[in-house]
């Protein structure tokens, strides 16, 4: 399978501080990808650059092949990659429905069935159309700003820490639902903290250590590594 | 006091008050948007005049063709102002942005001061405008009378904008949220110039309104209007639009029924108090959200 997504060599400073050193990562089509590690190892800073919305001092990030570094939001969003950012980020003063029609900002197509299609995946979203999503809880911030990235019809989706703060349940719908996207065709980049639910729906799994990609495998094998267990699975011998 | 008195300062209450509204919706909304207080708005009301004088006098245009050229060209001003003095300054500290804003303030009356020296200039009449009408007792101009509809009108023309169209929408969302904004595509310098183009639009057509029943324009005429009109924002709660358009009313009638009251030089001074006041009570005005900093 080919990948959608090569990262070579991403550098990426912030006033002098390199806060990913030299990063190299691919993402095959139509996969579950993850990249975990610990608090301020720069997992974020690897998706905004990918978005674009921070500039890397170095790198070459292809997307179906073709150099997407340097590119505006608007144009990576326009070729399919969506974020869904760190603390879902929804705006609170928009309502629900607003917030999906804003995920859709770059189309100009009848956006009737995929609002169909997101109100199918998240009833509860439904019943909410016309209220605030600042009102909305954090589970439900949560699908909204799923929904929301959803509605840029992306081929890839980019997940931030989406079971950050969330209670149990909660996650376990959310990552039932990364898994229905991507059955759909749609290839998934996540962020975890949670490297355990994480890593047993992932295909493919990086591990983040201080802006260095430390181990790499498929989800299972990290899964068995004794590192990762007692680093990140909270298990010891 | 009679009714018919009171009627007759009631209507010219709101009429100012309209003008201040009108101009008042550019400090507000520039401040949702940028978090920024745009000092130099003030200034941008005081250059439109100069070009409406420009229009009608140096090149003896028609005062409806003039109005659009005062419109086309302080909106053009304002946009500028804003690609050269705030958006370099996007991700400094806000303090930077504000000084700036001071700095294009002082450039504005400097630049009127050298070009049209600081004595007054007449400011052209329009004819219909300063006709005077009568009814029920009351007499005024129809530039009093149609002010406050005109007002209304545009207030009622900005909301739907806001709150029912796509731009509309993404001026919401800008003003919570510049990063995610533009993870939905959006080209949010795109929508902090349109952000401009309506507030300076409205102060154009502030600007025709308060001068046309006034002799004259000087390099220093936009100053007072200007903080008087900030300072109805902030009243009404600074960020919202309804806020800043009662805020132009009320303040507007308060002024006008302290001069009837004879206390004219005490009607600016009541200006301020009223800031210090609400500033006291109730910092977030009437209709403030909590400010909050933005991400
Ligand atoms: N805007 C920023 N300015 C300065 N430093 C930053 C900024 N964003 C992140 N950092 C720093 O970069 C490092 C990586 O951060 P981040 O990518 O957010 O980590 P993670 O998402 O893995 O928790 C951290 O040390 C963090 O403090
Ligand atoms: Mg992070």
């Amino acid at each position: 399978m080919s990948n959608i997504l090569e990262i070579k060599n991403l550098v990426v400073s912030y006033g002098g501080i390199e806060a990913v050193k030299g990063i190299n990562m691919v993402v095959p089509e139509g996969e579950i990808v993850t990249l975990i590690g610990a608090n301020g190892a720069g997992k974020s800073t690897t998706l905004k650059s990918i978005s674009g919305l921070v500039k890397p001092k170095q790198a070459s990030i292809l997307y179906k092949g073709k150099e997407i570094v340097g590119q505006s939001p608007d144009f990576i969003v326009s070729q399919g990659i969506t974020l869904v950012p760190e603390g879902r980020r929804v705006f609170p003063n928009l309502t629900v429905l607003e917030n999906l029609k804003i995920g859709a900002y770059l189309r100009k197509d009848n956006l009737k069935d995929d609002l169909e299609y997101v109100f199918t995946l998240f009833p509860r979203l439904r019943e909410r159309e016309w209220q605030m999503a600042g009102t909305l809880s954090g589970g439900e911030q949560q699908m909204l700003a799923v929904g929301r990235a959803l509605m840029s019809r992306p081929k890839v989706i980019m997940m931030d820490e989406p079971s950050l703060g969330l209670a149990p349940l909660v996650v376990k719908d959310i990552f039932n639902i990364i898994q229905t996207i991507n059955k759909e065709g749609i290839t998934v980049l996540l962020i975890e903290q949670n490297a355990n639910m994480a890593l047993k729906i992932a295909h493919k799994a990086y591990v983040i250590e201080t802006g260095t990609i430390t181990m790499e495998g498929t989800g299972d094998e990290l899964l068995a590594n004794e590192e990762i267990k007692q680093a990140y699975l909270g298990k010891t011998k | 006091m009679t009714t018919n008195a009171f009627l007759q300062y009631c209507l010219t209450g709101i009429s100012i008050g309209g003008i201040y509204a009108l101009i008042a919706i550019g400090y507000t909304m520039v401040y949702g948007i940028l978090r920024l207080i745009n000092f130099a708005h003030g200034d941008i009301f005081m250059m439109a005049a100069y070009f409406m004088i420009f229009s009608m006098v140096n090149f003896a245009l028609p005062w409806y063709v003039a109005i659009i050229v005062v419109i086309t060209a302080t909106v053009i001003l304002g946009v500028t102002i804003e690609r050269i003095a705030y958006k370099p300054l996007r991700s400094a500290p806000r303090m930077s942005i504000m000084i700036s804003a001071i700095g294009v303030s002082y450039f504005l009356q400097n630049v009127a001061t050298y070009l049209f020296s600081a004595l007054p200039k007449p400011y052209p009449a329009i004819g219909f405008l300063t006709k005077i009408i009568s009814f029920g007792g009351i007499s005024t101009s129809v530039v009093t009378f149609i002010t406050p509809i005109l007002t209304l009108a545009f207030v009622f023309i900005l909301m739907q904008l806001i709150n029912h169209t796509k731009i509309g929408m993404a001026m919401r969302a800008v003003s919570k949220d510049f990063e995610t904004s533009q993870l939905m595509g959006i080209k949010i310098n795109r929508v902090i110039s349109f952000t401009f183009v309506i507030g300076c639009f409205l102060a154009a057509i502030g600007s025709v309104l308060y001068f046309t029943p006034r002799p004259s324009v000087y390099p220093l005429a936009g100053s007072l209007p200007g903080l008087k009109c900030f300072i109805a924002a902030v009243f009404g709660g600074i960020g919202s639009v309804p806020g800043a358009v009662l805020g132009g009313f009320i303040i507007g009638l308060s002024e006008t029924f302290i001069k009837a009251a004879g206390y004219s030089e005490f009607s600016d001074v009541f200006t301020f108090i009223l800031l210090i006041v609400i500033l006291l009570i109730k910092p977030t005005g009437l209709f403030g959200e909590k400010i909050t900093e933005k991400v």
